[in-house]
């Protein structure tokens, strides 16, 4: 394995480091602010037609009979599909990986056949020349339904007294125990135990562009282009093809600008599938665009968990044990094909992660509801097992008689303890969790915000400082899906190509969805070959031009791609370096590249453009020794496989003022340290941090699925289901430890979802740091001003 | 039944056929190819459709086609050729005050509208101002600073 290795060019001089460090503003941002983003509805191809379709008014119905006489008679209306037409050119699939170990699921199809799940889930297609058109033939679909008895509570399913899918003998999609042994003596030694039940909201990602997808078949090539909003070009186009039986070479995805992703545009959604198959059945190219209320029927939700937790403490403020059961609803199917067991299975690794102690136990049940279905969603799993561990750390605290920031310090893993292995058998290359907290209490004068605290308490002023230490999952290895059998590529791809004018192409599998990958990779790009950043072009988001690769998933478009992309650009350099060699008769050791010109390589003196370089190169090789051919386009690949995932870690603050006569509760302010490796791009690394932590303030405060005992979603527009807005949101303090990876050249590691992971963890505490003069607390998120009141029996 | 609307969509007089439902967004991007607003929500929360039509910022998705009739209709593009947001979008690029982009045209028009009628907004005026757009990617912060740096620059 290799080991970190920056500088990356000669020591001690300014190209050292190059770009890499430096808040360089994202160059496709241009293009963005102009209006001129290319999202799939954008797009304008001739003869497309619009896709919408039927969905189940119904949380659980039999489809009797479906009438499409009246609306196939609307003017512009090209087909109208069941899904018996639609499962003749796609083929179902089923939502399980063999290394989690029990999981079921059963076959879904890509429109309904015989039964619907959950309210909206598609069950027939109508395809018009516009979309108003294909929305008025919609309007005179008749459907008879025989409703079916819901199971809608996560209790009631696991009880399994109504089995939702006869067929799986019982509603547990995967179950999961994980145990150290010697817990019940170590809560049997303990002097403090506290016990806690947290509940988690179920709520969606909420992308400002709704999931989008047009597909174009080629009946005279039997291709398929298909314009996605997704993060996963690759994995679409093999799914694309193996469901449809086009051959994969034959299937090209592309991504153009996508409007926010979050994990949401990850995964197989049934209309989607359809749309590419209607697109084949029809021959011409199809569109689907959901709109806002079917984004909330059908848009993957997440974290509807209910977990019990228990911690086991000395005396003297030591964590001898955690003991959790965990329960979480998953809606009707595991979602193809990352599965909807993983949330759970985060949990149960990650709970209690940034501590010492050494017993553990853990306990999944993971269930079936006729709700929308669940997936990975920002953070996958990471803000409940963050939020659980500090909230009864918290709690445990507050027994002892201890500060908070005191009683984490006993027990966070030393910052010298590394390689460790935490109880749940993950691997930890390198943390800091220590140098985190110290910063952190610097940062945000932690003992003057106390005092302070203490004197508003005096006027009736209920303001709390809540703490959370986390650890997050990033670069993942392919132990996270490719050893279940998903064919999800963990490695990626990158391809420099020097330009004859002396500028770089670069062409990188890793996908870009606003969080700046295109502008890191341009950094390191430039950095590695000793280009200045305003020569560097960057591709993405194309299956036929780039190499293959994962795309942008858990946090590893830094890590992985940009570590492909360092490596490829040296390459790149040493060919270029033969070439000058070969051009100026000197050794290439003598020589290297700087400022867009081959210097030599202690004086810096230049010796030779690059575009003359590239002239020479491509238009005079005959000018060249005979024997030697320039190689100027250069791949490289990178997987991680040291370890499993490569963790970070970090804590947040948050300080709150919570208005006990409302209910209301005011952010007053945030602070995030993470350590996630070598930074690239402060300011794009800051702006992750900030976009995930209100995120997660959103989970805490304000976004919930809400759904009728029948099963009827009934806040699922965004007048009615809150997100975080402007006003209410606090300014976000950044401050970063770098501990680079080991296992790579770049050192980078993941930081797209720290700020999601911590945040309704820190925002709990603090509430209940508030609440705590009053003795009470709140454990259900969100925390609305009606839960606040509750719990201080104000209504 | 169509109807016949004639209006100036930045700066160029326009005339098409319009159906009465025809939402002003949808007849800016299918019939005119402007398609640099957006349709987030289709129900006037988010403000990605945020549009300029007579100086006011208005839901491009909660107008009709036909309301725009003899009305003059600034989009982002014409905002961007005119350069009158030029200052806001270095402040924005600068700032990274914009991720996956979806909202920033929207934003953009709603920052104009703030530093138009407002003298010197604090930041807690600029944070009210910009909470009808929704920004799901930067958590806003970074783009109340770059609006703030526009508005004191400026002035």
């Amino acid at each position: 394995m290799g080991r970190a290795e920056l500088p990356l060019h000669a020591p001690g001089t300014k190209l050292e480091r190059g770009y890499i460090g430096r808040s360089v503003p994202r160059p496709n941002a241009k293009r963005l602010l102009q209006g001129r983003g290319a999202y799939v509805d954008d797009l304008r191809l001739p003869r497309l037609a619009h896709v919408v379709f039927y969905r189940s008014p119904h949380a659980h119905a039999r489809i009797k009979k479906l009438q499409f006489e009246k609306s196939l008679k609307c003017e512009g209306v090209i087909g109208i599909f069941s899904g018996k037409d639609i499962s003749q050119y796609c083929t179902p699939w089923v939502g399980v990986l063999a290394h989690l170990k029990g999981i079921k699921s059963p076959p879904q199809h890509a429109v309904a056949i015989d039964r619907a799940c959950w309210q909206g889930e598609a069950v027939a297609a109508v395809v018009a020349e516009t979309r108003a058109q294909a929305e008025d033939a919609l309007g005179l679909i008749e459907v008879q339904w025989e409703e079916l008895p819901v199971v809608m509570d996560m209790e009631a399913s696991l009880s399994g007294k109504e089995v939702i899918h006869k067929e799986l003998g019982d509603n547990i999609c995967f179950a999961r125990a994980h145990d150290t042994g010697g817990v019940d003596e170590a809560f049997a030694r303990a002097d403090v135990v506290v016990e806690e039940t947290f509940e988690f909201g179920r709520h969606t990602g909420v992308c400002l562009e709704t999931r989008s997808i047009l597909a174009d078949y080629n009946a005279a090539e039997h291709s398929l282009t298909v314009y996605h909003s997704t993060q996963a070009p690759h994995m679409m186009q093999d799914i694309f093809s193996r469901h449809l039986d086009i051959p994969e070479a034959s299937v090209r995805v592309i991504a153009r600008d996508v409007g926010g992703s979050f994990g949401i545009k990850v995964h197989v959604y049934p209309d989607e599938m359809a749309t590419a198959a209607l697109s084949v059945m029809l021959r011409r190219p199809v569109k689907f665009v959901a709109d806002r209320l079917e984004s909330f029927a059908t848009d993957i939700h997440a974290r509807e968990h209910k977990v019990k937790i228990r911690l086991a403490a000395t005396r003297a403020g030591e964590i001898l044990a955690f003991d959790l059961d965990d329960l979480t609803a998953i809606g009707p199917y595991s979602v193809y094909p990352r599965t909807s067991g993983i949330e759970g299975n985060q949990v149960v690794n990650l709970t209690g992660g940034p501590y010492k102690h050494q017993k553990y136990r853990a306990k999944l049940n993971v269930v079936f509801t006729n709700k929308n279905v669940t997936c990975q969603y920002r953070a996958v799993g990471h803000p409940i097992a963050v939020a659980l561990t500090e909230g009864i750390v918290d709690k445990a605290a507050a027994k002892l008689g201890m500060d908070p920031a005191e009683f984490r310090r006993r027990n966070l893993i030393a910052d010298e303890a590394y390689p460790y292995t935490f109880p749940s058998g993950v691997k930890f290359e390198k943390l800091s969790h220590h140098k985190c907290l110290n910063l952190l209490l610097e940062k945000m004068h932690y003992q003057e915000l106390r005092q302070e605290q203490i004197q508003l308490r005096e006027k009736n002023i209920f303001r709390g400082i809540g703490l959370a230490a986390m650890i997050e999952v990033t670069n993942p290895s392919p132990a996270f899906y490719g050893v279940g059998g998903a064919r999800i590529s963990a490695q990626d791809g990158a391809t420099l190509r020097l330009e004859p004018t002396g500028m770089v192409t670069v062409m990188c599998s890793v996908t870009e969805q606003g969080q700046g990958t295109e502008g890191i990779f341009a950094q390191i790009a430039a950095s590695a070959v000793g280009v200045s950043l305003d020569k560097v072009r960057v591709i993405t988001g194309d299956t036929a031009t780039t190499p293959y690769g994962g795309g942008t998933w858990a946090s590893r478009g830094a890590g992985i791609g940009g570590e492909a992309v360092l490596q490829s650009g040296r390459a790149l350099r040493s060919n270029m370096l033969d070439i000058a060699a070969a051009i100026l008769q000197l050794d290439k050791n003598e020589l290297d590249i700087a400022d867009d010109s081959v210097v030599h390589r202690v004086t810096q003196e230049k010796k030779l453009p690059l575009e003359e370089l590239g002239r020479v190169a491509y238009f005079r090789p005959d000018t060249l020794p005979m024997d030697f051919q320039a190689e100027l386009t250069v791949t490289r690949h990178y997987t991680p496989r040291q370890y499993g995932f490569t963790f970070t870690n970090g804590i947040q603050a948050s300080l709150v003022e919570v208005d006990v006569d409302t209910g209301f509760v005011k952010l007053l302010k945030h602070w995030c340290v993470e350590d996630s490796g070598t930074v690239i791009n402060p300011m794009l690394v800051d702006e992750q941090l900030r976009g995930g932590v209100v995120q997660g303030i959103g989970a805490a405060l304000y976004e919930e699925c809400l759904y009728s005992p029948e099963g009827q979603l009934l806040n699922g527009n965004m007048a009615d289901y809150l997100v975080p807005m402007a006003a209410e949101m606090p300014d976000i303090v950044c401050a970063h430890v770098e501990t680079p990876t080991l296992q790579s050249q770049l050192g980078a590691k993941g930081v797209g979802e720290a700020g999601t992971a911590g945040a309704p963890g820190a925002v709990m505490n603090a509430i209940n740091d508030a609440l705590a003069p009053l003795n009470v607390r709140v454990t259900a998120m969100p925390f609305t001003p009606e839960r606040i009141l509750k719990a201080l029996a104000k209504v | 039944m169509e109807h016949s609307i004639t209006l100036v969509v930045n700066g160029t007089k326009v005339s098409r056929q319009v159906e009465p439902r025809e939402h002003l967004i949808d007849f800016l991007r299918e019939k005119i190819g402007l398609t640099g607003s957006h349709a987030g929500c289709e129900h006037g929360v988010c403000g990605a459709c945020t549009l300029r039509v007579d100086g006011q910022i208005v839901r491009g998705c909660l107008m009709l086609a036909v309301q725009a009739n003899g009305c003059r209709v600034d989009t982002v593009e014409g905002l961007s050729d005119s350069k009158e947001i030029a200052k806001l979008q270095k402040a924005f690029h600068e700032h990274n005050a914009l991720q996956c982009g979806f909202c920033t045209p929207g934003m953009l028009l709603a920052a104009q509208d703030l530093i138009l009628q407002s003298e010197k907004p604090t930041r807690e005026e600029i944070r009210n101002h910009i909470s009808g757009n929704y920004c799901r990617c930067t958590g806003y912060q970074a783009i109340v600073d770059a609006i703030e740096e526009v508005v004191n620059g400026s002035r």
